[in-house]
């Protein structure tokens, strides 16, 4: 099989300004991976299923993973133009501090693909993508067009991670139900305090019983 | 069905499934099979649309059984999710078992003594064997024959689940393996009482193949039924015996060579016609191919420890990185993604569950035939809502 470096050559000859970055992967695996623009990732997945060589034509599996913010505390020398007193005058002096410096390094979201050639028998090719933010630009394009097993898993990243995928034939939510309105499997995520906050015909139940009691309470014949 | 003949030629959505139009005679009717439907295998739903017998619309709910396992297992260390990842497919849970430790062995770079890699084998098919009896048990149960065939089946399963007890100490959820290894070492009288139950196995092969083979409601029912073209099972990720008996000569077992499947001798069974019975027989010829693995596996195991001496159980913290580990499940291709950020509990923990991508095609398979047809092809898929929902 082709090296990430050779699929990259190959993505970027075949789809100009397709802009490829190679993701390495420490671990022993060694299964590195290729970051893909989104503006470009249908026609790069197009490439990868039909060219001749990688016939890469079975996704095996798509999954979501969240990269919060991230407050970072770097060391920066910093130059000040000082005045001080030297020798009894005063002076402007060039003076080198270091300061502590808090930077927030944006987060994202990550759609990552496991792609497998089932004609050629190799793989796994590991393509990924990131959304620009994490609250209001989370769009990534789909890639159900190109390879329909990301049906059902693009609908499960959309459910749990929030990413919402442009393009996708079907986009609803797949384990939670229809009214939930946060992302479980985002790093952030808080559970709600009462579980069993989904609207049920129970509430009603809870609140009509609330009023009766507050009522006969109000003409004291309570027992 | 508008499906391109030719492989390089794909017209626009041309792997969705067809718009089926009513014939314009009576009403349309909605049924929502599930979530307590008897032929559902737990607590899935399908809301259909019929006109008269025909399904013209199928739309599969998940969710029933949704418990979040992937952010459990963020919570806790590597060992800790183990014992979980057996109640993902409760039929096989050495096979979970082995796809987690597969992932984490490759993250980590773990050595797995032979002696392991021989249990986890002869485990792995026995597992196989309880799958695939159970599933074809199940079928026939679908069509009517309730209650007598499946029990045949699980005379056969509760032998080996029996065998699973003795050497894990529990039937179902066995949490046996371990990185770099296995638990406990296999006694010799183990060993033989496999040997004992793998003698009895081929004559109740012979007897399920002769319901499959000899019943003519049967082959009535289920061949020509449920048709999945190759090339949308290839695009839309189904994997396991539903690929294989599409005709795809795709078992991991080969392609990968994990574990030491490279050592052993057997065949790919491969359907031609890509229907229901496709589906079981290829399933029958599996079981038949693991006798043979069972066979050689028995006959070479060596001795030695169970369990890589540089293991370590303790203090497990993998290095920053990332890999997928995969194996072939006896449902299809179970995953497992894992990304360490060097702490003891992952990252990010993601199964690739072969239940819930076999069925992205399940409308496809379903569209056209009668609503009875709905069930038999469902339990073609062969899913456990465990791992579905997870």
């Amino acid at each position: 099989m082709k090296t990430v470096e050779e699929i990259k050559a190959a993505i970027e000859a075949a789809v100009p300004g397709a802009g490829v970055e190679i993701v390495s992967n420490p671990s022993v695996s060694a299964q590195h991976s290729l970051r893909l623009k989104p503006g470009c990732a249908v026609a790069v997945a197009t490439f990868l299923r039909d060219d001749g060589d990688l016939s890469l034509d079975y996704l095996s599996n798509a999954t979501g993973v969240d990269w919060p913010d991230k407050e970072v505390a770097e060391k920066v020398k910093v130059t000040h133009t000082v005045t001080k007193t030297v020798d009894g005058r005063e002076q402007q002096v060039e003076e080198t501090v270091e300061e502590t410096r808090k930077r927030v390094v944006p987060g994202c979201i990550e759609a990552v693909y496991h792609l497998y050639s089932v004609a050629k028998g190799h793989g796994p090719v590991v393509i990924r993508m990131k959304t620009a933010n994490r609250r209001t630009q989370v769009e990534l394009p789909s890639l159900t067009p190109v390879w329909r097993s990301a049906e059902f898993q693009e609908r499960e990243i959309f459910d749990l991670f929030g990413i919402v995928f442009t393009g996708h034939p079907d986009l609803r939510r797949l384990l939670m139900w229809v009214e939930f309105k946060d992302h479980p499997m985002r790093r952030d995520y808080r559970e709600p305090d009462d579980f069993e906050y989904e609207p049920t015909a129970h509430d009603e139940v809870l609140k009509r019983a609330g009023e009766h009691r507050s009522r006969e309470q109000g003409h004291g014949n309570r027992e | 069905m508008a499906v391109a003949e030719n492989k390089t030629e794909k017209p626009e959505g041309w792997n969705r499934p067809p718009v089926m139009k009513p014939d314009g005679e009576g009403e349309l009717l909605e049924v929502a099979m599930g979530p307590h439907h008897p032929s559902t295998h737990g607590v899935f739903r399908m809301d259909v649309a019929l006109d008269g017998e025909r399904v013209i619309r199928l739309k599969p709910v998940f969710g029933y059984l949704h418990r979040n396992h992937e952010k459990i297992a963020e919570g806790i260390n590597y060992l800790g999710s183990m014992p979980f990842t057996d109640r993902l497919d409760y039929m096989c849970p050495l096979t979970n078992n082995w796809a987690y430790a597969l992932a984490v062995e490759k993250l980590t770079g773990q050595a797995v003594p032979e002696r392991a890699e021989y249990l986890r084998v002869i485990l792995g098919e026995l597992t196989r064997i309880v799958n695939h009896a159970s599933s074809i048990g199940f079928l026939i149960q679908e069509m009517g024959a309730s209650g007598t065939p499946l029990m045949y089946a699980f005379k056969e399963r509760e032998k080996i689940l029996d065998l699973f007890e003795e050497l894990t100490g529990a039937r179902m959820m066995c949490n046996y393996m371990r990185f770099g290894g296995c638990r406990v070492d296999a006694t010799p009288a183990w060993l033989d009482a496999v040997r004992k139950v793998l003698a009895g196995l081929p004559r109740f092969a012979d007897e399920f193949e002769n319901l499959l083979r000899g019943n003519e409601i049967l082959m009535a029912r289920t061949q020509g039924v449920g048709i999945l073209r190759p090339e949308l099972a290839v695009n839309a990720g189904v994997t396991g015996p539903m690929l294989r008996a599409s005709g795809i000569n795709y078992d991991i077992r080969k392609v990968d060579g994990y574990g030491l499947y490279n050592r052993f001798k057997f065949r790919v069974p491969l359907g031609e016609h890509w229907d229901v019975y496709d589906r079981f027989m290829i399933r029958l010829l599996e079981m038949r191919e693991s006798f043979g693995i069972l066979e050689q596996a028995l006959k070479d195991i060596p001795g030695g420890p169970v369990m890589d001496s540089k293991a370590k159980l303790r203090g497990f913290r993998p290095k920053p990185g990332e890999a997928y580990g995969r194996i072939e499940a006896p449902k299809g291709e179970l995953g497992f993604y894992l990304i360490s950020d060097g702490g003891p509990n992952p990252y990010r923990y993601r199964i690739r569950p072969p239940s819930l991508i076999n069925l992205t095609v399940l409308e496809d398979m379903c569209l056209g035939n009668n609503v009875a047809d709905v069930v038999l092809i469902f339990g073609s898929v062969d899913i456990v809502l465990g791992e579905v929902d997870r």
